[in-house]
């Protein structure tokens, strides 16, 4: 099976019919939801806080965010703002009327917000979209860098980002993750049943030195 | 998008990153919505102090809605005198009557008093007041951000990254 990402940058690939077959496939989404929860357990919020969602798609990590839980949301509910490139994904959210604000945007282009925005951030299966350039005149380096600068930038100290991502390869998996560290990251990469077909990367974040204790 | 979220947004291209004229994005030709959300006291409280506090009076003038205060509500404004409080005598209690129904709901409630007035016009103004349609105007480049249907559109042709 070719890797999406492979094959066309995500807006188009993202089309009406593909974003209504991930959003509707019951696997995809058990799956998302178990790296949110994860991903929500790795921030450790302890009360009601804004996070930055990028690649928020059709807002299947919103609607969790958005959801006090004792057990999987202690410090919820959340409000969140999300970015996604796929206006299709989008759609998909708006007619779910998910209670985050929704954005057309390039992460890779950056962040746009003012420093110390955001309590925290949050992003799932999207991170290996920017380690393609869709032009010449745009590196995947680049895009890389612009990303997690804007991303740190935007954080308030003490802040955390937790990316679950599907690098191609240990390469790819360490460019990722040295673009967050020269941006001013504290990083580290956790990987959750490594080896297998399931193995899943996430990249923790912190913001201002704060320990890792995840 | 709330007016929350513009209160923290700036203008994406990198040439005004470092411009105080890239905050905050005005809007052009705004239609608003009123879209109702649960009161979050807690996040109220949360996110206040980092509120830019002018931006938002201008952008309600701006947008003919209710003047705001020329400062922003003290943390103590955004909840009544907590009734278990032992440090207030409970003589001076003044029962919050109807408002303080959903109180103890939740975890972390428990500290805080009932939400205030004060504390239910800022969930309000920065929660459920949204710009629905309209443009969002950068003052150093005067790059126009489209919203519509709610979602702004920050994608920039790549000669403006
Ligand atoms: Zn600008």
């Amino acid at each position: 099976m070719s890797r999406p990402e492979d094959t066309l940058p995500p807006d188009l690939f993202y089309n009406d019919s593909e974003s209504r077959k991930y959003t509707t496939s019951s696997r995809i989404q058990h799956i998302q939801s178990q790296m949110t929860h994860r991903a929500l357990s790795l921030l450790s919020l302890r009360s009601p806080s804004l996070i930055l969602d990028i690649g928020c798609g059709s807002g299947l990590s919103g609607e969790i965010l958005s959801t006090f839980s004792p057990e999987t949301n202690p410090g919820g509910p959340h409000t969140w703002i999300g970015l996604d490139i796929s206006s299709s994904m989008l759609a998909v959210a708006l007619e779910k009327e998910v209670e985050g604000d929704l954005f057309l945007a390039d992460a890779g282009q950056g962040v746009p917000f003012r420093p110390g925005t955001f309590d925290a951030a949050i992003s799932i299966s999207a991170v290996q979209w920017l380690c393609n350039a869709e032009s010449t005149e745009e590196s995947p380096a680049g895009r890389l860098s612009r990303f997690f600068n804007g991303l740190y930038a935007s954080l308030r100290r003490g802040g955390r980002a937790v990316c679950q991502f599907y690098p191609k390869n240990d390469e790819q998996k360490k460019m990722v993750s040295s673009a967050a560290v020269r941006a001013g990251f504290g990083a580290g990469l956790l990987e959750d049943d490594p080896g297998t077909k399931s193995a899943k990367t996430y990249l923790v974040l912190t913001v201002g030195g704060g320990e890792l204790d995840g | 998008m709330k007016l929350l979220t513009l209160n923290f947004l700036t203008c994406a291209r990198k040439a005004c990153k470092s411009t105080t004229l890239a905050f905050p994005l005005r809007p052009k030709d705004a239609e608003l919505e009123i879209v109702e959300a649960d009161l979050e006291p807690l996040f109220i409280r949360n996110i206040l102090p980092r509120v830019e506090w002018e931006a938002l009076r201008t952008l309600c003038q701006d947008l003919g809605l209710p003047q705001l205060p020329p400062a922003a509500p003290e943390p103590a404004a955004l909840f009544a005198p907590n009734p278990s409080d032992p440090s207030i005598p409970s003589d001076k209690l003044v029962r919050p009557g109807k408002e303080g129904e959903g109180e103890g709901e939740g975890e972390g409630e428990g500290e805080e008093g009932a939400p205030t007035q004060t504390l239910k016009d800022l969930h309000h103004v920065l929660l459920e007041t949204t710009i629905r349609e309209g443009k969002l105007v950068c003052g150093n480049c005067g790059h126009a951000y489209a919203v519509k249907e709610g979602i702004a559109n920050f994608l920039l042709p790549s000669h403006l990254v």
